[in-house]
């Protein structure tokens, strides 16, 4: 049952409790943001009634499911997005949301991220990007930096790391935004933004990953790794002036987009009713 | 939707629409239209030889049912979809072929451990791999069987004809919701693409299943209990406020994960088997034809079930006591049955477009002393009257 420390905590109200403590390691930045999440909710004073979360598997997929109380959906590996979709289809009222990780929804699940956002199906996705896959034990992800060590990657990461929120911004969200776990006030109003944006929102939530990334990149303690974040972490409009190799190792953050464009399950929900006028089947 | 309630709406759509009387029509059509009358109104999939006409009559009928077509980037990605839609409360289909059917069997484990009730239609075509996409097989048996990891029970319904695939599919739906759990058609490229008879009934003619639903409170919070001793708990639908959480991990009864504790794992895999076991009036059914004085059996399945048919019919012109058992349940095997008439006959034939397959479920439940022997042909042809009624005669 719920021990005492939990009870001081005001956003408790919105955690199962009979799931906690968390499995989260102490210091992890997935406590970061379900409680940014929470904040959000209540912020805009949403009935969790109201709101769908999915998410895959990884430690930052169990952020909200199962810990958040509200009707969640714990799928496969990278599939969360896909299964989201059949969820706000049928439930098109509600708010639909994916926590999960970058491996989750940027390697294995890159191809369902990529087309949810050019099709703009109203989904809110928070996407916990810890630079490795912390759940398996830290190998190397596509987000890990260009010569960090993981357990895969020994002698360093040869490989270039995604960049997420570019990426889905040109593929067609209707908001797209990128903060650390160091920026807690400006991520909880980019979270009630994204839940507010009609159409396919993205906010990407740069987190410390102590256990399998810091301690293996010379920044075991949390405090390091958010001390890290802040120095390299610079806004998207002086980013813009700057060269890639300025930027090369930078974090860039802020808004990306915010822009109207046709949703997804309205367009379906007009199709239909245009099916049906055109082949006389409404009721008169 | 079809969900509670709205059933006189819909049947005055599908009235209006579909007025009943004969069609000439393909197998993949018969299919899709009785997904329709069983009140389907949710289609995720991904096009693939010889399963397209599924998708493309279900695009086109839908939107006029007020329902949903999507499609979706993958299978993967399709069948997960269903199961989000499926908790919403929607009858949700697919329909793919091998290579996509192989795709989606880690969300298929995905729905058996969630109970998630869905319909996937396999149009199976000769493999493996890519084989002759154009060209149909019977060899996905034990695909559907034991494709996806662990150890799970399976439902698999396999119609013989255009207007079998109409009523079989709203009996694959009607099972899926009845125990709460993913059914697997086992059509197949001939029967898809073959154009034939098919009577659409009045939808009065149509008995349809829906899932149960909590009753109250305390059964909404045990998604994955067994408060009436059948096996199949109420699904609490996502949107109703119950908070209810699903997860494919190990789970108890209010459906939290916990995976390390031996019982649970037990309790729930157990309970999984036994509500198939249990429940099997649900779903068996065969049919049988001169199997009385048979002294000879054929056992056949899907698109073979035919040839074979017209071979014991000739055989029983030349006085050969022949007698046809054909499984529409595939999965779990009718064993009980095949158990009693094998211990009636000499010889039993197992025709199939495949090297082998469910010969080898045959075979689990006939004795030693019966002469057992497979009838097969592969290379995307199907089995004629002549070969099977030649292997008929050489064991008579
Ligand atoms: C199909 C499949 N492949 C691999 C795994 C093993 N697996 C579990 S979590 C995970 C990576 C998680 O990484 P990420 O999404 O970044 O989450 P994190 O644990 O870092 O928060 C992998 C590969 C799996 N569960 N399923
Ligand atoms: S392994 Fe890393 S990501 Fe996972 S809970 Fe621990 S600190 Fe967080």
């Amino acid at each position: 049952m719920m021990p005492e420390i939990y009870s001081k905590y005001p956003m408790v109200k919105y955690l199962r409790k009979e799931a906690l403590p968390t499995a989260l390691c102490p210091g992890c930045g997935g406590g970061t943001v379900l409680n940014a999440f929470a904040n959000a909710i209540d912020q805009l004073k949403l009935d969790p009634r109201d709101l769908v979360v999915v998410s895959g598997i990884g430690c930052s997929a169990w952020i909200a499911s199962p810990y958040f109380l509200a009707d969640t959906l714990h799928t496969t590996h990278g599939r969360a997005i896909a299964f989201a979709t059949g969820v706000k289809v049928g439930l098109p009222d509600k708010k639909v949301v994916v926590i999960s990780g970058d491996g989750d929804l940027a390697s294995i699940g890159g191809n369902h991220l990529l087309h949810a956002a050019r099709r703009n199906i109203d989904i809110t996705v928070i996407l916990v990007n810890n630079f490795i896959y912390g759940m398996t034990g830290g190998q190397v992800a596509p987000t890990t930096p260009f010569g960090a060590k993981t357990t895969t990657t020994p002698y360093r990461n040869i490989e270039h790391p995604l960049q997420i929120s570019e990426t889905i911004a040109a593929a067609g969200a209707s908001y797209v935004a990128r903060w650390t776990t160091a920026h807690v006030y400006q991520l909880i109003e980019s979270i009630k933004k994204a839940l507010q944006v009609k159409g396919f929102s993205l906010v990407e939530v740069i987190s410390q990953c102590p256990v399998q990334f810091g301690r293996r990149n010379k920044m075991k303690e949390p405090a390091e790794m958010l001390r890290w974040f802040l120095k390299n972490s610079v806004p998207i409009s002086k980013a813009k002036k700057m060269s890639p190799e300025e930027l090369e190792g930078k974090f860039v953050i802020g808004e990306f987009v915010n822009r109207q464009r046709p949703e997804f399950v309205s367009e379906l929900n007009k199709l239909i009713d245009e099916v049906q006028e055109h082949f006389g089947l409404k009721e008169v | 939707m079809i969900i509670r309630g709205d059933e006189p709406e819909q049947i005055r759509l599908l009235r209006k629409l579909y007025k009943p009387g004969n069609y000439f029509m393909q197998g993949n059509e018969a299919v899709a239209y009785g997904a329709l009358f069983a009140g389907c109104r949710f289609y995720a999939g991904y096009p693939i030889t010889p399963s397209s006409e599924i998708a493309e009559t279900m695009a086109r009928e839908l939107p006029k049912l007020g329902g949903y077509y999507l499609q979706m980037e993958d299978e993967i990605g399709s069948i997960a979809a269903m199961v989000g839609a499926s908790w919403t409360g929607f009858k949700v289909m697919t329909a793919t072929a091998g290579p996509g059917f192989s795709l989606m069997q880690e969300n298929l484990g995905y729905a058996v451990m969630t109970e998630t009730p869905l319909v996937l239609v396999d149009v199976q075509r000769s493999g493996p791999s890519t084989g002759q996409a154009t060209k149909g097989a019977q060899g996905d048996f034990f695909q559907a069987r034991w494709g996806t990891h662990g150890d799970h029970p399976i439902v698999a319904v396999s119609p013989t004809s255009g207007q079998d695939a109409f009523w079989e599919i709203i009996r694959a739906f009607n099972i899926a919701e009845r125990l709460r759990t993913p059914v697997v058609f086992l059509f197949d490229g001939v029967l898809a693409h073959t154009r034939e008879l098919v009577k659409i009934p009045d939808v009065d003619e149509v008995e349809i299943t829906y899932r149960k639903l909590p009753q109250n409170e305390e059964e909404a919070k045990l998604p994955f209990g067994d408060p009436h001793g059948d096996g199949v708990p109420p699904m609490p639908l996502f949107g109703h406020g119950y908070f209810t959480h699903v997860t494919g991990s190990t789970h108890k009864e209010n459906g939290l994960r916990d995976v390390y504790t031996p019982e649970v794992h037990d309790r729930l895999v157990r309970r999984l088997h036994r509500k198939i076991e249990k429940n099997r009036h649900v779903y068996e059914k065969y049919e049988e034809h001169f199997t009385d004085d048979a002294e000879i059996l054929v056992v056949s399945w899907g698109v073979t079930a035919r040839p074979a048919l017209g071979a014991a019919l000739k055989a029983r012109e030349e006085g050969i006591k022949v007698g046809l058992f054909v499984p529409k349940t595939v999965h779990p095997f009718p064993g009980e049955r095949m158990k009693e008439l094998g211990k009636r006959v000499r010889a039993i034939l197992v025709p199939e477009m495949n090297l082998g397959q469910m010969i080898l479920e045959v075979q689990r439940f006939v004795n030693d002393d019966v002469l057992l022997k497979g009838v097969n042909k592969i290379g995307g042809v199907p089995l004629t009257v002549e070969e099977i009624l030649r292997e008929i005669r050489g064991v008579a």
